[in-house]
């Protein structure tokens, strides 16, 4: 029997952590050079293209999560209570804005009078109606998520930093891709 | 107003009612009514659907339903009234790129003739000037009679245009894979006043 340490996570929950990871931040940087660029083709483009990231993220997550609910993570090294707590409560709030950063930007695009089309072909449903003072909450509510999000992966990688060099439990091997 | 002119008065606007049966005599203007009017225009950027409208616009026109050849229809809107669901949108769109506004503050429509296609149905053709570039259309336009007296008679429709036509979005905007070069215009009017069919 392989020690505890050697466990790792699915390959199909190791390529969606990272595939998500690339594509949370790409989509975090073009959502903040974008937002105030003067109307252009280009900010056209890059609205279009976040939008249809954001819808992918969601798609993603979605997948990621039932996956997740399906397939128990390995044990994770031994570490204090408050340690074991705090990582359970940031991987449960990530997962929450795996969700409401997408559904708050889609609905801001629906609330501004922007229906999203996905990849510019397929329509997708507004579940919300224009409405000038809703896409003004909708848009603050976006962002606000989108920063409590990244700060929140921050400390993720913060956290799976200090235990893989200073904690020295080896904990990234368990989400670290290629071959076991 | 003595007692006497206020009936002289009556019979001269009786006369001039009955008058204007009159074989080619322009039929009496309708009032359209701002409640329930309204002029709005979709535009597709990369497939999304955008809609704007117009808030003021004056409209003027003259129709009896059952010889439409007599009627007018002439409009006349405010440029700078294009209102969307987004500040950013409407604070572009009066810039010389679009609308130009501050040279074309008026688009304007004037028919030159109008047939009956169906019941309640018409084709109203005409000259569309947008920012000083005026081109042939054909309006067709949809009558529905009023549910009841007092009631307004609701009068709709949509058509497309070519917004390169009219020099709307010029530089970078001319590409159409990016912003469709068709528009499509869709009105209703409230209309006071339309003989019934």
């Amino acid at each position: 029997m392989p020690p505890p340490s050697a466990a790792r996570y699915t390959a199909t929950a190791i390529a969606l952590h990272w595939l998500l990871a690339l594509m949370l931040t790409v989509s975090f940087g073009v959502g903040l050079y974008m937002h105030d660029l003067p109307f252009s083709l280009a900010r056209l483009k890059l609205f279009n293209a976040h939008k249809w990231a954001g819808i992918t993220i969601l798609a993603l997550s979605l997948l990621r999560l039932l996956w997740r609910l399906r397939h128990r993570p390995p044990p994770a090294p031994a570490m204090p209570a408050w340690q074991r707590r705090t990582a359970q409560a940031t991987h449960g709030l990530l997962y929450l804005l795996f969700f409401a950063v997408p559904l708050a930007g889609w609905g801001y695009s629906s609330a501004a009078g922007f229906p999203v089309v996905l990849f510019g072909v397929l329509p997708l449903p507004d579940f919300v109606a224009p409405d000038r003072a809703v896409a003004a909450t909708l848009k603050s509510l976006h962002g606000a998520l989108a920063w409590s999000l990244a700060a929140l992966a921050l400390l993720h990688v913060a956290a799976a930093l200090w235990h893989q060099f200073i904690g020295d439990d080896d904990l990234l091997q368990r989400m670290r891709p290629g071959p076991p | 107003m003595t007692t006497r002119s206020l009936r002289l008065f009556t019979l001269l606007a009786v006369l001039a009612g009955t008058a204007a049966p009159g074989a080619l005599a322009q039929p009496r203007p309708l009032q359209v009514l701002a409640d329930g009017s309204e002029i709005a225009f979709t535009t597709r950027q990369l497939g999304v659907p955008v809609e704007g409208r117009f808030t003021r616009f004056e409209a003027r026109i003259a129709l009896d339903p059952r010889r439409p050849e007599t009627g007018s229809v002439g409009f006349t809107i405010d440029t700078g009234s294009a209102r969307f669901g987004s500040p950013e949108l409407d604070a572009e769109v009066p810039k010389p790129t679009w609308l130009d506004v501050a040279r074309f503050p008026r688009a304007r429509f004037r028919s030159t003739a109008i047939r009956s296609t169906g019941v309640g149905r018409f084709a109203v053709s005409g000259k569309l000037e947008i920012k000083g570039q005026a081109q042939d259309v054909v309006v067709p336009v949809q009558i529905a009679p009023a549910e009841g007296p007092g009631q307004a008679s609701t009068a709709s429709g949509s058509f497309t245009i070519r917004r390169l036509a009219f020099k709307v979005g010029e530089g970078e905007w001319t590409d159409t894979s990016m912003l469709a070069d068709e528009v499509q215009v869709h009105f209703k009017l409230a209309l006071a006043g339309l003989a019934p069919p």
